[in-house]
């Protein structure tokens, strides 16, 4: 169908709408909550390659966007390193450390719950780590210095950081299409599906699983390195805290896992529904986040193959089932 | 370096937190032994139970462990409710949708004790809070000696339901062999209900066990969700006996580990031993073969 | 109240949802057309409501709220020829990415300055969005010295940071030991591992020792903490004369307890920035484990007339005492002044009187403002001591209502 499999057509058609956005004159609160629905959609666009397509379900993808993040603010604070050759590196580490979490796991044969917790329990030893030790900035955080200047990628126009979150977002929108139409797609489902079966047809499954990891987590850890040059400030809860993996996952999932175009589209509904709650609660303190959470329940209930599986009903093909 | 006396004392101060883990972990690995989901509002739950016994205190002056008898039976309810009218039709039974629905369902009621009791951190004054029971050097507090002998009770109670009562057989069948137990003609849904029930029911009397000796705000419940999970994984997702010593072990691992690297980074060690188990032997130390 | 909202209406179908969040972004950028044109100035409250940080965001609300009544209620800024001061409140959720996002929202509504933020990574992040649009922003809390070390023209902070609250705790507690005949030598040191504790107790553990006292241990805790029993069996294995907690409340509650369970009885317990030892919460609950312990940490200033109408206002709303509630106070009466002095709405005129402010009235032990890079120079802490279920102002003199009692007798 045309939204589970969108044409490069209607991707590039979909991405140049939304670079049209800014010249609209949009208000810069409009632009800051595009931002950061952006970077929600691509740290969901990591989360969506290994666990949407791969099934390998994880809870702790805020160690790849904490790994991002702080590679990119230290190499920056400490080393003055160019804050885009930090950002390169920031993505590459993370990459790295996702290889190695993905190694130690799936060499263990770790699958559905047990791969979830153990990557959770990555995710905290990294950030009481970095709570602890000193390079980090321990538990006082790490402040990127404010200087604007493109050279520095800080960048006085919030249009400017919502293109480059926008090209970020689309470069993994158009790789995430290609990786479906080849070979290396094709293995990542049949292993989501059936990881035996896909091993007795010749499918290295290690390997495609280590690829998948290690490609989710350098996106993730791209957002997590846009996420430091926007705010200019980490700490240990920021960057490792459970609240990314779940922001990752929740985009993902409500748009729909193994799809193109879901944590984009996830990522707009749930903090869109966020804003929405937030301006229709009264004084007191709680009661927007109750009807977000009965809407959550709600959107669950109806569109059980997330948002993007409402408007291609009895396609079965790519469909996600369940791996416990 | 701590004298023997000192890591012996931390010991006993581990079991005793421990069996309170324990009594949590026992709700969560009973729902994933049978129904095989995380549940994500394991927590908030507990923090609702927390509250319920905060509110029978203030409003009726009744006892934290006489309100086990009220809060208990309320919680089973509630429990089953959510399972069989919430989670289980929400979730169509796909494992991502129930652990969506259980996140939703831990957002709603959190933020929904916020806007009720407020963000204000409370806690309740009886007159036994700070008895002690003296053994020879040691001070040993008496609340937290009745959670250990509450949690290894009610951990023995569940275990004998579950051999001996037709439920709990049922249960058991379920947690086996799902579709066998259908054409037995076993009702699933009820079944999967009483089991989150009886999670609610284990959580609701750790909650009481705890409030005499502890404080209670709306997120307070999120504190004790991950070390559950550690206990969970470490005695085999699924097993009562397994939840009950990996809490005793888990609270002593923390205590130890907290009195020797201090408290912060003790909780590493706890997180390790987690890595490590998960990596080395995930069916956990008492789990059956996956 | 929550009927009204269209996606929880009976034929809530899927698409209105999903339209309804498309359609988010162009609602939340047109707020300010749905008012209307009233002759008010209008002051952003940042605090964070909802989440981990809940309690102290509903305490500073309550702050400007009540400061605000009081300014409107003699008669709004008359400068403006009487202009009232409406507020727009924005939660923070307890995050720098919301507070972020509620600065465009209030800076969209076209405030005249925000008040706020509470946690430093939320001031951080909040007055950074705000410096964009030369947004004057007054930070209530916040303790990181980044805060105003960044140069930005909009950030004030009436309060002191983390360095003054520091060097004043020492400083203090060398006269308070002193006064009382040197009883304590030996110290530990209790803190949570977050921003607030670590810092602390750095500093601490390198100045303590040039005034002769000797550090035993230093015990990090991580917030929230499941149990305390470990750090009292600690503190009574090392038996020093003086603990120092630095803890938010849970924790602080739990090790007080346990504590006096286990009989551990120092010659005295200085907190420093303690989220408890001056809630009068936990005086009121528990006020055997509370008597006598000592603070260093903002409190307003009990010698003032005001403060007893701020305290009134409080209880009246149903709230305990907790020191956000001057703080937020006296900051926006500040900004009542500034906004007074420039007789404008205009921003750049707001922060230009605010550079220049010498405001007195508020209710902290400070006396006339000063801004220096942003920072009050005059703002200090005070120690407070709980006595008789009553917290005390001891140190310094010019502000206490009461004696330290000091070393505790047992």
């Amino acid at each position: 169908m045309l939204l589970r499999h969108p044409p490069f057509a209607l991707l590039i058609g979909i991405l140049t709408v939304l670079a049209g956005l800014p010249l609209l004159g949009l208000p810069n609160t409009a632009l800051n909550f595009l931002f950061f629905v952006l970077v929600i959609a691509l740290a969901g666009q990591g989360w969506n390659l290994a666990g949407g397509y791969g099934g390998q379900f994880s809870f702790g993808h805020a160690a790849f966007f904490g790994v991002g993040a702080y590679t990119t603010a230290i190499l920056q604070v400490r080393y003055g390193v160019n804050a885009w050759l930090g950002f390169g590196a920031g993505i590459a580490l993370g990459s790295f450390v996702g290889f190695v979490i993905g190694s130690l796991s799936f060499r263990a044969g770790l699958r559905g719950s047990y791969f979830a917790l153990v990557t959770l329990a990555f995710a905290e030893v990294l950030r009481i780590l970095a709570n602890a030790a000193p390079i980090t900035g321990g538990a006082a955080g790490i402040l990127i210095k404010l200087d604007v200047a493109p050279a520095n990628f800080q960048f006085a126009s919030r249009a400017v950081f919502f293109w480059i979150a926008l090209a970020l977002v689309g470069a993994v929108l158009i790789l995430n299409r290609m990786i479906e139409q080849r070979r290396f797609g094709a293995y990542l489902v049949a292993i989501r599906e059936n990881e035996a079966a896909a091993r007795a047809l010749g499918v290295n499954v290690l390997a495609v699983k280590l690829q998948a990891i290690s490609l989710s987590a350098a996106i993730t850890a791209a957002a997590g390195a846009l996420y430091a040059q926007y705010f200019l400030y980490l700490d240990a809860a920021i960057a490792f805290g459970p609240w990314i993996s779940v922001e990752a996952l929740l985009a993902a999932i409500i748009g729909g896992a193994g799809t193109v175009l879901g944590p984009l589209l996830g990522a707009g509904l749930l903090h869109g529904l966020g804003e929405i709650t937030k301006l229709a609660a009264g004084r007191v303190p709680g009661i927007d986040l109750v009807v977000y959470g009965i809407v959550l329940i709600l959107v669950v209930a109806f569109a059980p193959r997330g948002v993007i599986g409402l408007f291609t009903k009895g396609d079965k093909g790519g469909e996600p089932t369940s791996h416990g | 370096m701590y004298s023997p006396a000192i890591i012996f004392e931390a010991v006993l101060n581990g079991l005793m937190t421990g069996a309170v883990y324990a009594l949590i972990a026992l709700g969560l690995t009973l729902v994933y032994g049978v129904l095989h989901i995380i549940n994500f509002a394991h927590g908030a739950l507990l923090t609702a139970a927390m509250f319920a016994v905060f509110a029978l205190h203030v409003a009726f002056r009744v006892d934290p462990y006489v309100s086990i008898l009220i809060v208990t039976p309320l919680f089973f309810a509630l429990g089953y409710g959510l399972q069989r009218f919430v989670i289980g039709p929400a979730s169509h039974g796909d494992d991502q949708n129930i652990l969506l629905v259980t996140l939703g369902l831990s957002i709603l009621i959190e933020n929904g004790l916020l806007a009720i009791f407020r963000s204000d951190t409370r806690t309740i004054d009886v007159p036994y809070g700070f008895n002690v029971v003296e053994v020879g050097p040691l001070l040993l507090s008496q609340p937290k000696l009745i959670g250990l002998a509450g949690s290894v009770a009610v951990a023995i109670l569940l275990w004998l339901f579950m051999v001996r009562t037709d439920t709990g057989k049922a249960i058991r069948a379920v947690a086996k062999e799902r579709l066998g137990a259908t054409l037995m003609g076993i009702d699933v849904a009820h079944i999967y209900a009483i089991t989150f029930g009886l999670g609610c029911a284990c959580l609701a009397v750790a909650a009481a066990l705890l409030m005499p000796s502890f404080y209670v705000n709306p997120r307070v419940g999120n504190a004790f969700v991950l070390v559950a999970f550690t206990i969970v994984v470490l005695g085999g997702m699924g097993s009562i006996a397994g939840a009950l010593i990996g809490g005793l072990f888990i609270g002593m691992v923390e205590s130890v580990s907290g009195l020797l690297l201090g408290e912060s980074l003790g909780q590493i060690g706890i997180f390790l031993i987690f890595i490590l188990v998960l990596l080395l032997r995930p069916t956990g130390l008492f789990g059956a073969k996956a | 109240m929550t009927n009204k909202t269209p996606i929880l209406s009976g034929d809530a179908d899927r698409r209105t949802i999903l339209k309804g969040a498309l359609a988010g972004a162009a609602i939340i950028a047109s707020p300010a057309v749905l008012r209307a044109q009233t002759p008010t100035v209008k002051v952003g409250i940042l605090q964070p409501v909802t989440g981990a940080l809940a309690q102290d965001g509903g305490f500073g609300r309550l702050g400007a709220e009540i400061a605000l009544k009081e300014i409107n209620d003699a008669g709004g800024i008359k400068s403006l020829s009487g202009a009232k001061l409406e507020m727009v409140f924005a939660d923070a959720r307890s995050n720098p990415e919301a507070a972020t996002q509620e600065v465009e929202k209030l800076n969209g509504e076209g405030v005249a300055a925000i008040v706020g933020g509470f946690a430093s990574p939320i001031c951080l992040a909040a007055s950074q969005a705000a410096s964009r649009y030369d947004l004057p922003y007054i930070v209530d809390v916040g303790v990181s010295d980044q805060i105003v070390n960044r140069g930005l023209k909009n950030t004030f902070r009436l309060g002191p940071g983390f360095g003054t609250v520091t060097t004043a705790a020492v400083t203090n507690l060398v006269k308070l030991n002193e006064a009382a005949g040197k009883p304590a030598k030996t110290v530990v040191l209790v803190h949570e591992d977050g921003l607030f504790g670590s810092g602390l107790a750095k500093l601490m553990a390198t100045e303590l020792p040039k005034h002769g006292f000797e550090v035993l241990e230093t015990i990090a805790h991580p917030t929230p903490s499941r149990d305390m029993s470990n750090v009292a069996l600690r503190i009574r294995a090392l038996n020093p004369d003086l603990v120092i907690p630095s803890s938010y409340y849970g924790e602080f509650v739990l090790l007080a307890r346990t504590m006096q369970q286990q009989r551990i009885r120092p010659k005295g317990i200085y907190a420093v920035l303690n989220g408890a030892a001056s809630n009068f919460r936990f005086v009121k609950e528990f006020p055997d484990a509370a008597e006598n312990v000592m603070d260093c940490n903002h409190w307003h200033d009990p010698r003032k007339a005001k403060s007893a109408a701020v305290m009134k206002a409080a209880a009246d709303a149903g709230s305990v005492w907790a020191y956000n509630i001057p703080l937020n106070y006296s900051c926006v009466k500040l900004l009542a002044d500034a906004v007074e002095k420039a007789a404008s709405r205009d921003r750049a005129k707001i922060i230009e009187a605010l550079t220049n402010s010498t405001f007195e009235d508020h209710i902290m032990p400070y006396g006339p403002t000063k801004f220096v890079n942003g920072q009050n120079t005059g703002a200090g802490p005070v120690n407070t001591q709980v006595q008789g279920g009553d917290i005390k102002v001891i140190f310094p003199e010019s502000f206490a209502n009461a004696k330290p009692v000091f070393p505790v007798r047992a």
